[in-house]
Parts: structure tokens; sequence; C-alpha cells
């Protein structure tokens, strides 16, 4: 036998098992994960087809693709979804933005000065265990039932959750981070601008991004009470008529402005932080 | 020129001295712990001076001491016969974990201190320059951090201590979280380094080979409390190069210098057994 029919034995072609795919932590390739991720949206679809084409389920409690895929373009045709989505977004979008702009700074006092950490944790501890749905009452009396009451439902549900994640951001800014920044030089102003706020924006955008889950989840409580527009007002007013397939309307599209907020963040945050270890 | 956090007093000899220095740190529901006893060292210009120690004897703690970061409980440190009372820019360190700012790229991170120090844009970038090349990161100066190794920040930690030019260099462990091979490298880079631009550099590590290697003189510490066990002499010719380590003076030194460690180590040990509370 000569030398060049000696061939390294070629690896045996791994063949993929569901043992393979279910091992903790271990990458899968992506066609695998793309694969699932498209099974897992058509085997919804598929399941939602069969109750109801199927007659499992009464088109009064579950109405069919066609027929919510009929409403949505009714709804999109006579501007009720836009303007319900516009007044919702607007009342969000400000109570969220004023929750940022108070938050953010006093979280990063909170955690990087312990005296500020004392003067405000216990107030913010008691407040944030008050759901906010039990200030509603409060807040309509304070406020009225117009639009700043509906801010105001958004701005307490997330400015105190926020402060204390900002904070916790802010406290976990590496000791050793701080302590060269003086060897170099650095006086206590440049220390908190030049390292201390850099070192925290990574975790303040992640913060702002589940913050803003966390506001549609205010706001449809707060449009559920009291309003004469929005999506929680779209959907609540479509139970009393019973058409549902307007309330399955309303949902789809809260699910796919958050999913599109959720993606945009994640986007900003590769985009302008592009040294973060996230990005 | 009087250097920042530093203030005048009569005496002077040698570049850092420590005078019976004594740290005590106190904790909540915890004993009071001598961290370092009346210790008292010399370091002169330009000499590199190493400290070895078993773990927990106030190594770490004795740089943080002279970088300004903690005061005595007693006891004082002079720089050019000045009491150091605050940290300040002619007191550079490096550190053992990585401590670059993830925000900047190489060249901002060696940037950082001529730049907070005001210095002009021309000159921070000229002294970037030389000190990248210096350890030999040329070509990365756009990288972030965690685009490099584990030694190639280390490499950019020494650049940004350099580019202050301090009179002083502490370096705390700064290569113990490298693979042997890396390190032996480091070594060999910071001893380079220094024949060109030569500093006061207290140098602090639990590797005897790295102590012996890069320092003139080693101080080796006690069991807490940390105390001064020995003062002992490498004198060996320089420059050096890794060879040296194999040399018979230098394995005398080492096996003079580890007995001391091992008694030490164990002493360290037999405390962390006993029962806690006197």
């Amino acid at each position: 036998m000569s030398l060049a029919q000696v061939r390294p034995s070629s690896p045996r072609r791994a063949r993929r098992t569901i043992w393979d795919v279910l091992r903790p932590h271990e990458p899968i390739p992506r066609g695998t994960y793309l694969a699932i991720l498209a099974g897992s949206g058509l085997g919804m679809v598929a399941a939602w087809c069969a109750l109801t084409y199927g007659g499992v389920v009464a088109p009064l409690f579950l109405p069919s693709p066609t027929t919510t895929i009929r409403s949505g373009i009714t709804l999109v045709a006579d501007g009720t979804l836009l303007q319900n989505a516009e007044a919702s977004l607007s009342v969000i979008v400000t109570g969220w933005a004023l929750a940022v702009v108070a938050g953010v700074p006093i979280g990063i006092l909170m955690g990087s000065f312990k005296a500020v950490e004392a003067l405000i944790e216990p107030v913010i501890d008691f407040v944030r265990y008050l759901p906010v749905s039990a200030l509603i009452p409060l807040l309509i009396l304070y406020i009225g039932i117009g639009t700043a009451e509906k801010v105001a439902v958004i701005f307490i549900g997330t400015f105190f959750q926020l402060v204390l994640l900002v904070a916790d951001v802010a406290a976990h800014v590496p000791r050793e981070q701080i302590d060269v920044s003086y060897t170099l030089g650095a006086s206590r102003a440049q220390v908190i601008r030049r390292v201390l706020l850099p070192a925290t924006l990574p975790g303040v955008m992640d913060t702002l991004r589940i913050t803003m889950g966390w506001a549609w989840t205010y706001l449809v409580v707060a449009e559920l009470v009291s309003a004469d527009r929005g999506l929680g007002f779209m959907i609540l007013d479509s139970m009393r008529g019973f058409f549902v397939d307007r309330i399955f309307v309303g949902l789809a599209t809260i699910g796919g402005l958050g999913l599109g907020f959720d993606l945009a963040f994640k986007w900003l945050h590769r985009r302008l932080l592009p040294w973060s270890p996230k990005a | 020129m009087v250097a920042e956090g530093v203030t005048e007093v009569p005496v002077a000899a040698a570049k850092l001295s420590l005078r019976e220095i004594t740290v005590v740190f106190r904790a909540r529901r915890a004993p009071e712990v001598v961290a370092i006893d009346r210790l008292s060292l010399d370091v002169a210009d330009r000499e590199i001076v190493s400290i070895v120690g078993p773990s927990g004897c106030g190594k770490s703690t004795l740089l943080r001491l002279v970088a300004g970061l903690v005061r005595p409980s007693a006891g004082e440190i002079l720089l050019d016969g000045r009491v150091v009372t605050d940290p300040g820019a002619e007191r550079g360190m490096v550190f053992q974990s990585y401590t670059l700012f993830p925000w900047l790229t190489v060249q901002g991170n060696v940037e950082f201190g001529p730049r907070i120090r005001g210095m002009p844009e021309e000159h921070c970038r000229e002294v970037a320059a030389r000190y990248i090349q210096m350890v030999g990161l040329t070509g990365f100066e756009r990288a972030y951090p965690k685009e490099l190794s584990g030694g190639m920040m280390q490499r950019v930690a020494i650049a940004r201590a350099l580019a202050n030019d301090p009179e002083v260099l502490l370096m705390d462990e700064p290569f113990g979280a490298l693979d042997a091979q890396t390190r032996a490298f480091m070594q060999e880079l910071l001893l380079d380094i220094w024949q060109k631009t030569p500093k006061t550099i207290l140098f602090v590590t639990h590797d005897i080979d790295e102590a012996l290697f890069l320092g003139s003189r080693v101080y080796v510490m006690t069991a807490r409390p940390g105390r001064l066990r020995a003062e002992v002499s490498v004198a060996l010719p320089r420059p050096r190069t890794l060879e040296i380590t194999t040399s018979e003076e230098f394995v005398a030194i080492k096996r003079r210098v580890l007995a001391m460690i091992r008694e030490e180590a164990g002493k360290a040990l037999g405390m962390e057994t006993a029962p806690a509370v006197p």
C-alpha cells in the first residue's frame, strides 16, 4: 500500500440529534435557530386557524384570522386605529420621557452617593410597592380624567422603578475605574463627568428599554379606567358592542408597537454605544 | 514643583518613604483588623522595589496608601520629603483587574491623563503615540478595550499610567491575571521600558520569580498584620533578561525568599483555621 493511499480518516459527519440542540448554553446553528423561530410563529397562526376555521371556538370568543384582518383594514381605512394609536403613543412617550428626564439623574446620584441614597431610598421603596392602579382614583381627584392624568399614571408607574434600576447601574461602576482616574490626576468633578457618567450608559440604555415595556402596561390600565381615545379605550369600547375582532386588532397593534420599540432600542444601543460589551 | 495632594515637610532623603505606617480597618459586626502594623520602608529615585508576601498581608493596601486612595491610621508617607495626603498624577497606578475605560479607544485611554490635566490636543496625541508604540500596540489606536486580549489591555493600562509621566509608578499585581507566557513577555517589556525611561517603581506581587527578576530590592511582608519580615537585595546586573532567572545567584536568593514566604503563608493559613472570635 503506497503512502498516497493512507488518508486521515475523515471525521464522521456529526449527526445532529435533538439532544445536541438541547444542550444548556450550547450555541446552535443559525439555520436551526431560524427554523425554530419560524416554526413558533407559524405554529401560533396554525393553532389560531385550526381553532377558528375548525369551529372549535365560537367566533364570539375568538375571531378568525380573516375576520380580524378585515376588521384591521376597516379600522385603518376609517382612521380609527391610527387616531387611537397616536393618542396612546403621545401619552406613553410623554409620561415615559418625563420619568426618564427626572429619574435618570436622580438614579445616578442615588447610586453614586451614599448620602443621596439614604435621603431617597425610603421614599422610593415605599412608593414603588403602591400599585399604580390603586393611585388612579387619587389622580382623577387631583388632575381630572384628561390626558394629564394618563401621563401621570405612566410617570408614576415608571419613575420609581427607573430610579432604582439606574441607581443599581451607577452603584456597579467598578471601584477600580474610579480609583485609577484619581491616580491619573482627575478631580472629583472630572471623575463624575468623564468616568462615572459614561460608565453607566449601557446600563441606562437597557433600563430605558425595560421601562418602556412597563409603560405600555400602565397605559392600558389608565385608558381602561377613563378615556375617550387610545388603544386601551378602543379595546374597552369594542367590548361594549362585542366587536371581539376589534379587540384583537387592538392587541396586535400594542404588541407590534412594543416589539418595534424594543428593536429600536436594541438598534440604538449598538449604534450609539459600539464599545458596549452588549453591542 | 510641588505636586498635587502633597504638603511641605522639611525632611528629605529617599524618593519615597513610608514611616511607621499603621492601617486599621473597622467594620461593623467584625473585630478590628490591623492590616499593616508600624511598617517603614524607603525607595530610592528610579529604583524598582518589589513587595512580596502571603495573601491578605496588606500588600495592595500599601500601594493604595502611597497612591493616596487610603489614609494611614498612623504614620506618614513622604514623596520627596513631602507628606502624601491625596491621590495625584505624580503617583500613577496599574491595577491587577482590567481598569481601562471601555468607552474610550486605546488612544483615548492613553490620552486620558494628559487630557484631564488640560494639555493641548497636539501634545496629547504625540504622548499617546509614543507610549502606544513603547508597549507595542501601534495600529491598535482605534480599538476598544473589548476587542483586546488581557495582555494587550494591561499594556494599554501601563501606557496610560506612563503617559502622565508620573514620578512613581505603583503596580498592584499587574500581570496576575495573565497566562505564564504573556506574563514573562510583560515582565521583559516592563524592564525594557524602565531602561528607556527610568521611573521609581513599587511593584507588588505574590510571584517570587517576578519580584526578584524586576526588583533591585525585595521587601518580604509577614502574614497579617503586615510588617516587614526582611529586605532582600537582588544584586544582579542589568539589563536583565529572563535567562537570569535560572542563574545560580538568582536561585539562591529565591530559595531564601521562598522559605520565608512559606513560613508566613503557613501562619496566615493557621490564622484562618483558628476560631475567628478572640
